[in-house]
């Protein structure tokens, strides 16, 4: 009888261990899914390997867990700031990068110390609803359309440009992963008065920023982004991206990041004393400058624009 | 009506064409694999040539090659600058199925090379002793081997329906084209809903255990009908 139970339990942690293997090949984001138990520690560590660990200043006052969006990932801002940050303050920044519906769910749930996303009615729901503190703008970037240089024209209207996607049935990647860009999107359709759906060459990737914008690159098709990671995707990639600006400058396009310390009250054990720490850390104005710089140097123009202390 | 209820089940990320799309690539995948892995194993063990055991042994490596390297590698095969751009492979269920193929043709021709090479030179023996010609001796071996290429290939299968890293890469997740469960999953996974993406999980597994149910079924019973 005690055998038996001890090979069912065999049985169900080798399962469990079975399942957790797959889950690892998810995506763009290596990491384990956030609700395990453990796998926080263990992102940390993968985390930690892959930066430089660099003498501190101050002393060491632990980690702090982000959970945030690929493209400040992607763009390479947080391997810029976090050496900084361990600098400045003395916390170990730690962050996993999935889509923002993802990262406030991480939050919801407790896992992270705090979230820097973008999509501003997500995030105040979020502060609404008690798993944040406050929502502090951090700085934005912005969308653009890139595609083929034929046929749709270099423009500064996205009406224009997706109303002539529609009409002309012109092949579109979506991200269709409920990320920020994704919401972003949609949002630009929806307040367009246009339904993607009609066109039979609108398809959806369900994937990071990067992956969707190769996909797009082979396909020739157009795509919505953040300039970010166009810009270095543009420069870095392996394969040069076939694709062009076709629209930006339009007012639908901004991208505003906003960071939320999660709430100590609703789980007591997240370290709050780092988030907020964390949080005037990146409002400073020191920081906000470096932000406004990070990318000139390499991609000729800022990928972000820092506006902290505004209401955006 | 099936579709429906998957619709209500689950949230808008084609659940039901992805089950479609899974068994499709499954299938075809797993059925040119059991043909090239048998066909491979059997002639590595029947013919002795230079570099045999290199081989072998180059053999039992790609039986544990990483997916994502052959997504990786049959992406830029098929991508529109690749040397197979033309074929339009990429982002496609065929080139999804080319990649499963490089990853279970391993897997099957391993397995089948080690049972025939234990069980062979017996058989080989016997059908010498018995007079018979080289053809027959060849069926004679299928025949002996049959449990043991069937589980080759149930293995195959079951890596097949399970990978994700090479589809995700190679199909790229597109929705009602070439997302299938496993990277739906990956994608419900990305969006927070955590308890969908165990509940497709679920019925991935349950689905292959109906698989496994209806080819041992079909086993059994041309085992019956053999009585020598």
């Amino acid at each position: 009888m005690r055998k038996k139970t001890v090979g069912m339990l065999l049985g169900m942690v080798m399962a469990l261990s079975l399942t957790a293997g797959c889950g690892g090949q998810s995506q763009e984001n290596h990491n384990d899914t956030a609700g395990e138990t453990g796998t926080q520690e263990q992102t940390a560590q993968e985390t930690e390997e892959s930066q430089d660990q660099e003498a501190s200043v101050q002393e060491d006052k632990g980690q702090l867990m982000m959970a945030t969006t690929t493209s400040t990932a992607d763009t390479g801002l947080l391997d810029y700031l976090a050496p900084i940050f361990q600098e400045d303050t003395g916390y170990e920044l730690l962050w996993d990068a999935v889509g923002t519906g993802e990262a406030l769910k991480m939050g919801e749930n407790g896992d992270v110390d705090i979230v820097l996303v973008h999509a501003k009615a997500s995030e105040e729901e979020f502060v609404n609803n008690g798993y944040g503190v406050e929502r502090f703008p951090v700085m934005y970037n912005d969308f653009i359309v890139v595609g083929p240089a034929e046929p749709i024209a270099a423009t500064e209207d996205i009406r224009t440009v997706f109303q002539q996607i529609i009409d002309e049935q012109l092949s579109f990647v979506s991200r269709g992963d409920d990320s920020g860009t994704d919401k972003k999107e949609k949002t630009i359709w929806a307040d367009l008065g246009l339904d993607p759906a009609q066109d039979p060459n609108y398809l959806e990737s369900g994937q990071g920023m990067g992956a969707t914008l190769t996909m797009a690159g082979e396909m020739q098709a157009y795509c919505l982004t953040d300039r970010g990671t166009y810009l270095k995707m543009k420069k870095d990639a392996d394969v040069p991206l076939d694709l062009e600006i076709v629209c930006q400058g339009d007012e639908n396009l901004l991208n505003q990041y906003g960071v939320i310390a999660v709430n100590p009250e609703k789980y007591p054990e997240v370290n709050n004393e780092g988030a907020n720490a964390f949080i005037e850390w990146i409002c400073s104005d020191e920081i906000q400058k470096l932000i406004g710089e990070y990318g000139v140097e390499e991609y000729g123009e800022a990928l972000f624009v820092p506006n902290a202390g505004t209401d955006a | 009506m099936l579709k429906t209820l998957f619709d209500e089940i689950f949230s808008d990320v084609g659940v039901y064409s992805a089950i479609l799309v899974t068994l499709r690539m499954a299938v075809t995948s797993t059925f040119l694999s059991a043909v090239l892995g048998t066909f491979l194993g059997l002639v590595m063990e029947r013919y002795s040539f230079p570099g045999k055991r290199l081989a072998v042994r180059i053999n039992r490596t790609l039986m544990g090659v990483p997916p994502v390297v052959v997504g990786l590698l049959v992406y830029m095969l098929t991508m529109r600058r690749g040397p197979l751009g033309k074929l339009e492979l990429l982002f496609t269920v065929e080139g999804m199925i080319l990649a499963q193929t490089i990853i279970i043709t391993p897997i099957i021709c391993g397995m089948v090379y080690t049972y025939a090479a234990k069980t062979a030179p017996g058989i080989r023996v016997f059908a010498k002793t018995m007079g018979a010609g080289k053809l027959q001796t060849d069926l004679l071996l299928l025949k002996e081997m049959k449990h043991e290429i069937y589980f080759a290939v149930v293995t195959g299968f079951g890596r097949s329906i399970s990978e994700v890293g090479a589809v995700m890469l190679v199909g790229g997740n597109i929705k009602g084209h070439t997302r299938t469960m496993t990277t739906a999953i990956s994608l419900l996974k990305s969006q927070g809903i955590f308890t969908e993406g165990l509940t497709l999980g679920i019925l991935l597994l349950i689905m292959a255990f109906i698989l496994q149910c209806m080819a041992d079924f079909f086993r059994k019973e041309s085992q019956e009908d053999e009585n020598y």
